[in-house]
């Protein structure tokens, strides 16, 4: 059989855990092209080849069903899908209609554990400049 | 011989191919080489980075695999794979091992019994470890010292399934473990005894002793020395080896005329 006709495929990712701060070594399962299931880092100078029960099935939403993958607005109690850009704005103008009857304290912002610091840092800038309030936690409180 | 060359040969002898490791960023990552990779394969096994191979070999047969490969493995995989082979979980005859013999430091750290393949195609053989120190000091303690040992150790589990999902042998579709029935869901540390003597029944028949499930748990309970005094129970009552060889039948898979509990339990 050669290669063209090799029809499975098996590798493994090294990547980190994306669900709380600590930043768990794990390695991805692939199989056939398809993220399938997850094995611990050995050696991992953080986590030394163990995972908790959220990092061992950290696999299970990449390609869930329940994910949302678009932005849905609720009208007349259903969910219709909507372009970013009209999901953006309706926020914003939610935000800042609750901000000028309500003040800045009013807002609470949740980042996450799963973006980059540089995304956790804009969201704090939002936060505390554009809306100024420190209203602001993450998901990951550990 | 290196991991390659024999992965090279086995690639002329018609495998459509090999299990074995990558060295990337770092890290030795388990992966299945195609004939054109070859190159990249990790001359030898990295010595503390250990994988459940035998369990990744299960799970590519279970996603449809249509052609022989090679595997590399060590003692405890070799036995892990032909323990899968006798369950049916896949066919033994599909795989060609390369076999990897276990380091002498490797061996007393596993206190491994037997820390090499049946063929050793690279390292050389170190005999073994006959007696576990870890199971005599647990065996030292008296009753009550004994019993508050384990039960201190098993007030650290944090549930994560981390020794069930990482073993190599585990491959139930309904896991009793996760059973509503036997263990409460919700509650950490999961119920004593049922959680933790469940999985200690379960390995009883079947741990090949790898002891990976130890080394993946994050409390560090010394899962490892429970499993070799529940394999060697069942050495002393059914002369049964997990992962031995082909031909010994499980002793789960044979209550009848083979088996008999002693006091008579069971007749024929």
């Amino acid at each position: 059989m050669s290669d063209k006709n090799l029809d499975f495929s098996y590798t493994t990712v090294p990547t980190i855990c994306p669900y709380c701060g600590t930043g768990c070594g794990m390695l991805l399962e692939v199989i056939g092209g398809k993220i399938s299931g997850v094995l611990p880092m050995k050696g991992h100078p953080v986590s030394d080849g163990c995972l908790c029960l959220k990092g061992w099935t950290a696999h299970e939403f990449v390609s869930s069903p329940d994910r949302l993958a678009r932005a849905l607005v609720g009208k007349d109690g259903d969910f219709k899908e909507v372009g970013y850009t009209e999901a953006v704005a309706l926020v914003a103008d939610a935000m800042r209609e609750t901000v000028e009857n309500h003040g800045p304290d009013s807002c609470a912002f949740v980042a996450s554990a799963r973006c980059t610091n540089e995304e956790n840092y804009l969201m704090s800038k939002l936060a505390r400049f554009a809306v100024g309030t420190n209203n602001i936690d993450h998901c990951a409180r550990l | 011989m290196s991991i390659r060359e024999k992965a090279r040969q086995l690639f002329a002898e018609g495998v459509d191919g090999v299990l074995a490791f990558k060295r990337t960023d770092g890290v030795c990552i388990p992966h299945l080489f195609t004939k054109t990779e070859v190159e990249e394969i990790c001359k030898d096994v990295p010595a503390d980075q250990r994988y459940p191979v035998a369990g990744i070999v299960r799970r590519i047969f279970l996603s449809g695999l249509a052609g022989k490969i090679g595997v590399v493995a060590r003692g405890c995989d070799e036995r892990a794979l032909i323990e899968l082979g006798k369950q049916g979980q896949i066919d033994f005859d599909l795989l060609s091992i390369i076999g990897v013999a276990c380091s002498e430091e490797q061996a007393r750290y596993c206190e491994c019994s037997k820390p090499y393949p049946s063929r050793i195609d690279v390292g050389s053989r170190f005999e073994g470890i006959s007696v576990s120190e870890k199971v005599r000091a647990v065996e030292s303690m008296e009753g009550d010292e004994r019993l508050a040992y384990w039960l201190a150790q098993f007030a650290s589990c944090l549930k994560c399934m981390g020794c069930r999902n990482i073993c190599p042998v585990c491959y139930c579709v309904e896991c009793s473990l996760e059973d509503e029935n036997l263990v409460r869901r919700g509650s950490v540390p999961p119920d004593w005894p049922v959680f933790h003597l469940l999985r200690a029944v379960d390995m009883a028949s079947r741990c090949i002793d790898c002891g990976l499930c130890e080394e993946s748990c994050p409390s560090g309970i010394p899962l490892r020395t429970l499993y070799k005094k529940a394999t060697e129970i069942v050495k002393e009552l059914f002369d049964y080896e997990p992962g031995a060889d082909m031909t010994q039948r499980s002793p789960l898979g044979t209550i009848g005329d083979q088996s008999e509990l002693p006091g008579g339990a069971f007749e024929a």
